[in-house]
């Protein structure tokens, strides 16, 4: 299949991987920060092809992962009132709230839909205007511009009965705050592809400067993540650290600059609480106050749910890379797909359902 | 071959355009919906006698008897509708067992206000299905409920076949050293109707795979090689399958990514919603574990049948990590292929 086989191909694989080997001379440990590319290379083994050279430790990326328990439960609240139809991508529906998550709100009686794009449920709202419809706006970078579109159409049009529940976070302060951590093992970063395909990669020159560590903006596919790695090794043997682009296909320096315009205007940058890290300074986006009326917090006046995490579940350390999903001691016995004790375990691209279903013992 | 306006029914019309509640109620609308949709359609021998139950003469030996019920949505999809799917799946459980399907019970549950004619369609699709197929549907039932009360329309059906002698199929007939045999390419069930549910506004030109697979069977059965397991990946996919023989049998099964066949629009509608073809269902293939030394006979014979061209030897079974279904690919790394859990749903970004 054009566009997927030539970035799967086995012979272009093994050309890679020798090449890092013939040029390590030390085990590196480097971050892969999306969740998506956590997944392709556990799906393809990568980690096994490099065991030895490189320590490819998972980053914080998962959106579903990071979104805080309260906003789950914030989302059940809303859900479950009357006169709501409530939207949201397929893998929020099954991340555990502290007392149900959304299907079991569905089963409960609450009119709970999974949507594919945000514009989908702007859609319900023109169709039912006698309902209130809220959209689960949750993400990154990546997912921001089509979160901001839905709101600034909504507008547009004076749908009122149209909003959306944000928990969009950031992923600079993010690596910032790793990078700060006293316990920190990262010596370099690959960049996730999609969220620079939107922001572009200067905002993360900073960062390589301050911390002194080369973060190269990488893409999903196997050979793509081989070229992220092998350009990261490069600059850590020689030294280097700045900020390089193994994803030239879909990344540009500046980003998607149209896009980049709308989110500015729709959108303003906040503190936010990441799930399993805490609060993290100026990591995330809220409405600006032009567009409060289409906050569902607000909205729904659900701001004052608070919620604590189970403590049994260490997705937190998880997260930040200080430890792996089989280190720990709830993994695959507390904690499963089937009853997942934190959304590292649930979602499509949290580490611990990757190892779960790629990484048990053979 | 005949196609399916040849065999289409002269039906007479209804007074009503959708379902009533009394179209149920065992009056005289009741009577009007079976003479009017159902007789002219599934009429033969056994079901037109109109007892409370169907009668006919069995042969010696061993039977097999399944049942499934149908509660798709969309009822109608690219490459077929509830109603082949109700005679194929049934056709094809009692298949499995190396049986061949002769009856089939079917049992409607109408939701009060589905339109006659799409009644019409899918019990057309049923007769036409059940022709190929070669059963006989010998006895029904018919029920309406309240608007609401279900979605437009679900299907049970159950099927009985006869066993022949000295055929018997089963897991735990499994070796360590067979191969796993894999009809054709997997998922376009699943995602035929996946890309055909609300919500998802790109055109997939993808079919649904539904097909009765006694013929093929036959025709595998007819190469003598010995075949020890066949069962037919629906729900939960390839993986849910191989999963059940490792599970069963106690043995491992090691897979080869590669040889595993998925066509490509399937492959593109899996890599955009982030969906593992391996865990999607198919209504029509079947996976065998057959020995060793008379894989390629069978091989060779499926491949001549019109559903087995894709046939594909796709893996062995193993004394190694026993329980564990293992996939190798092309990089020489290997990953474990565990049961699903709960629905695939396609992921944010």
């Amino acid at each position: 299949m054009k566009y997927i086989d030539e970035f799967r191909n086995p012979q272009a694989v093994k050309a890679l991987v020798h090449e890092i080997k013939s040029i390590s001379t030390q085990k590196w440990v480097i971050m892969e920060i999306c969740g998506g590319q956590t997944h392709s290379i556990m799906k393809n083994g990568l980690h096994q092809l490099l065991d030895g050279v490189v320590e490819l430790v998972h980053g914080p990326g998962c959106p579903v992962c990071v979104t805080p328990l309260e906003l789950i439960d914030q989302a059940v609240e809303i859900a479950s009132l009357p006169n709501v139809i409530f939207t949201s991508f397929g893998d929020m529906l099954r991340v555990p709230g502290s007392s149900k998550n959304l299907l079991e709100a569905r089963s409960e009686g609450a009119d709970v839909r999974m949507v594919y794009s945000p514009l989908e449920a702007l859609k319900l709202a023109r169709e039912h205007l006698d309902k209130e419809v809220v959209f689960f706006a949750v993400g990154f970078e990546t997912t921001a511009p089509g979160n901001a579109m839905a709101i600034a159409q909504a507008k547009k049009e004076g749908l009122t009965n149209f909003s959306e529940l944000i928990s969009h976070v950031l992923v600079p302060p993010a690596m910032t705050a790793l990078l700060s951590s006293e316990t920190n093992r990262v010596q370099a970063y690959l960049a996730a592809g999609h969220v620079c395909a939107v922001m572009g990669w200067e905002e993360y020159e900073p960062i390589a400067a301050q911390f002194r560590v080369p973060i190269v903006v990488t893409g999903f596919e196997p050979l793509d993540l081989l070229k992220g790695i092998l350009m990261t090794v490069q600059q850590l043997e020689s030294g280097k650290h700045v900020v390089e682009n193994a994803y030239p296909r879909a990344v540009a320096r500046k980003g998607n600059q149209q896009a980049k315009a709308l989110l500015q205007s729709v959108f303003q940058t906040i503190d936010r609480k990441w799930r399993g890290i805490g609060i993290i300074p100026q990591s995330g986006w809220a409405l600006t106050p032009e567009f409060a009326a289409f906050d569902a917090t607000l909205k729904f006046e659900t701001g004052h749910i608070k919620t604590q995490e189970p403590k049994e579940c260490i997705s937190g350390e998880i997260l930040q890379g200080i430890k792996k999903p089989n280190q720990c001691p709830a993994f695959g016995t507390l904690c499963t797909p089937e009853h997942p004790l934190g959304a590292t375990m649930v979602s499509g691209e949290g580490a611990c359902s990757a190892y779960f279903r790629y990484h048990k013992e053979v | 071959m005949a196609t399916l306006e040849s065999f289409s029914c002269p039906l007479p019309k209804l007074y009503y355009d959708t379902v009533q509640l009394a179209h149920g109620s065992g009056g005289k609308l009741s009577a009007e919906l079976i003479e009017a949709i159902f007789l002219p359609c599934f009429g033969n021998d056994t079901l037109n006698q109109l007892e409370d139950q169907a009668t006919f003469a069995v042969p010696k030996g061993r039977m097999a008897f399944s049942t499934d019920t149908f509660v798709v949505n969309p009822i109608f999809f690219s490459g077929g509708n509830i109603g082949d799917l109700a005679v194929n799946g049934t056709v094809n459980d009692v298949a499995m067992s190396g049986a061949t399907p002769k009856f089939l019970s079917i049992g409607f549950v109408l939701e009060e206000g589905l339109p006659i004619e799409e009644l019409r369609q899918i019990v057309e699709s049923i007769r036409y299905s059940a022709q190929q197929a070669g059963v006989n549907i010998v006895t029904g039932d018919t029920k309406v409920v309240e608007k609401g009360s279900c979605d437009k329309v679900f299907i049970n059906t159950s099927g009985i076949g006869f066993i022949p002698p000295e055929i018997n199929f089963g897991i735990a007939q499994i070796r360590p050293g067979d191969k796993i045999i894999l009809s054709g390419s997997i998922a376009d069930h699943g995602m035929a109707i996946l890309t055909k549910r609300k919500g998802l506004s790109f055109q997939s030109g993808i079919k649904s795979d539904t097909a009765a697979l006694n013929g093929l069977i036959a025709t595998m059965m007819e190469s003598e090689g010995t075949i020890h397991a066949l069962r037919d990946p629906t729900r939960g996919g390839v993986a849910t399958t191989l999963n059940e023989f490792a599970g069963q049998s106690g043995l491992g099964i090691r897979l080869q990514q590669e040889t595993i066949p998925v066509n490509d629009a399937v492959r593109g509608a899996c890599e955009i919603l982030g969906i593992d073809p391996l865990y999607v269902a198919n209504e029509g293939k079947l996976i065998a574990a057959v020995s060793e030394e008379h894989a390629e006979l069978v091989l060779e014979a499926m491949r001549k049948h019109p559903l087995g061209t894709q046939a594909a030897i796709i893996g062995e079974v193993t004394n190694d990590h026993p329980k564990k279904v293992v996939m190798e690919n092309a990089y020489g790394t290997e990953r474990i292929i565990d049961m699903p859990i709960g629905e695939q749903l396609p992921r944010i970004c």
